[in-house]
């Protein structure tokens, strides 16, 4: 069902956990819907300078959460808000037709935070 | 531990099977020898899926293609049969699609439909049973037992209420047959469907039990097999396996449900003491010796499954997830699980080859996969991680 790399991230996901001082905070998705993630970003120099995340979810929604942390890590705000869902999915091989609209949330989960971010910008959290 | 969703066929099954599907391919209408030794060996399997469930006859067996087909043959043929008597049938919430369905298309052919609400347990409520049947109802569909949760129903009861109507009982026993014993004389039942491939028999096979006084119409009709109810050439291979695999299953049932009790007892046990926010689906005592259905708080089950998978054990789950449809299993809506309850549920079917020490190796990687499911989750409470 999956590609040999969604399972690669679901066996040995990547910056799994949370940012008690996070300088943005995004949770997408609800537990009735069966998904739903938190990303946490520390922000330094317009970069994200750490990323992390905690999902409840099918093995998809899982893998995606560890890919966008991955793809985001590094990047400036700019360039991550250019990471869209199906760049989540094709650096992941792909996902199952029907996973990709439910169990795809990670990028939104990423924006949330930067937009989090934002807002919050020059005021103490 | 996946055996309701797909069992393999007992060897000794397929060793019966060989002769009709290699030189033996006479068609029991024939009337030379090779028609009147199918004719035999058809007649054989009858009786010894009629044997299976106490039947009166083996004329009270009609084989069919599978227990979807029975399905639809006993609810479709006696609304047709019965709809200038009434138009209203009484089913659960909990069948399995092949009862739903039928219902649901017979609503838009002018029939009323009920639903009946089940419990926390998913016993079919008895109270609503009785108000719901009128002069109107013509059938009342049950299930001998639900495949998700375990769930036996206490048919007797329930025919009981259901004849003092004067009312048809229809009982879907495909989950059960094989495991349980159903004595249709006993528990009063007029129509039963009965599977092969759940006891370990060939798919694409299956019968429908018609008490000697219960009239319906037939889904298929053709060169009038099966006394008429049910036209087709007889496909024998399966037909002589169908009834090995009833023949083994009554002889075995006594000690192989007894061992499958033991083992789902100390599954579920080792499932949930060691686990806190750990949960049964169904009844602890009243449910089928292979099925054990658990859940968990705070994650999700295609993921448990995907871990489970990884070290080679092979189980089910109820989530939305793995289905082709985003909804969670209607079963587990019914038994009052609310979405995020019935995401994270499992379940073990257990069958003939499951041993006791496949047990305790799922008993002993279970508390780290739900350890490390947590701690990824959101939802879980921070004192649980600690």
């Amino acid at each position: 069902m999956y590609s040999e790399k969604v399972m690669e991230h679901f066996r040995n996901p990547r910056n799994m956990g949370e940012i008690p001082d996070a300088d943005g905070v995004g949770t997408v998705g609800n537990p009735v819907c069966g998904d739903m993630m938190t990303v946490y970003i520390k922000v330094k120099d317009n970069h994200i300078d750490d990323i992390r995340f905690k999902t409840f979810g099918c093995g998809a929604a899982i893998a995606t959460s560890s890919m966008v942390t991955e793809l985001a890590k590094g990047k400036t705000l700019e360039e991550a808000k250019k990471i869209g869902r199906s760049d989540v999915a094709d650096s992941l091989g792909g996902l199952p037709k029907v996973k990709m609209h439910c169990s795809n949330l990670a990028a939104d989960a990423l924006h949330a935070a930067i937009e989090d971010y934002e807002k919050h910008k020059g005021t103490k959290r | 531990m996946d055996h309701t969703a797909g069992r393999t066929v007992d060897p000794r099954v397929i060793e019966a099977m060989l002769p009709y599907m290699k030189s033996l391919c006479g068609n029991p209408s024939s009337v030379h020898s090779f028609g009147q030794e199918a004719r035999q060996a058809l007649e054989e399997a009858r009786t010894k899926v009629a044997e299976l469930i106490n039947a009166e006859s083996k004329e009270s067996i009609f084989l069919t293609s599978g227990a979807t087909e029975s399905n639809n043959m006993a609810i479709k043929g006696v609304a047709r049969r019965s709809r200038d008597h009434g138009r209203h049938i009484i089913t659960s919430s909990i069948e399995h699609m092949s009862v739903l369905n039928p219902c649901k298309f017979l609503m838009t052919k002018g029939f009323k439909v009920t639903f009946l609400p089940v419990d926390q347990y998913g016993f079919v409520n008895l109270t609503s049973l009785e108000e719901e049947l009128t002069n109107e109802t013509i059938l009342v569909s049950i299930m001998y037992a639900n495949g998700e949760i375990g769930t036996i129903q206490p048919i007797k009861e329930i025919s009981k209420m259901v004849h003092r109507k004067n009312v048809y009982l229809h009982v879907d026993a495909a989950a059960a047959n094989g495991q349980v014993l159903i004595d249709v004389n006993n528990e009063d039942i007029d129509l039963l469907t009965i599977s092969s491939n759940d006891m370990y028999g060939p798919k694409g096979v299956g019968a429908l039990y018609i008490k000697k006084s219960t009239r319906l119409e037939p889904l298929i009709h053709g060169g009038g097999q099966e006394r008429g109810l049910r036209s087709g050439t007889e496909n024998l291979p399966s037909i002589v396996g169908f009834g090995k695999a009833a023949e083994i299953a009554k002889e075995e049932m006594p000690t192989e449900s007894e061992r499958l009790k033991t083992l789902r007892d100390r599954l579920i046990k080792g499932l949930l003491d060691p686990i806190p926010y750990s949960f049964l689906n169904g009844h602890p005592t009243k449910r089928l010796p292979n099925n054990a259905a658990v859940r968990y708080s705070f994650i999700e089950g295609e993921s448990i499954l995907l871990d489970l998978d990884m070290k080679g054990v092979a189980a089910s789950s109820g989530s939305a997830c793995t289905a082709k449809t985003l909804e969670p299993s209607h079963v587990l809506r019914a038994i009052g699980l609310k979405h995020e309850e019935a995401h994270g549920s499992l379940l073990f079917t257990l069958g003939r080859q499951n041993t006791e020490e496949e047990v305790g190796y799922v008993i002993s990687i279970m508390p780290d996969i739900v350890k490390r499911l947590r701690e990824m989750s959101p939802l879980t409470p921070k004192e649980l991680m600690k």
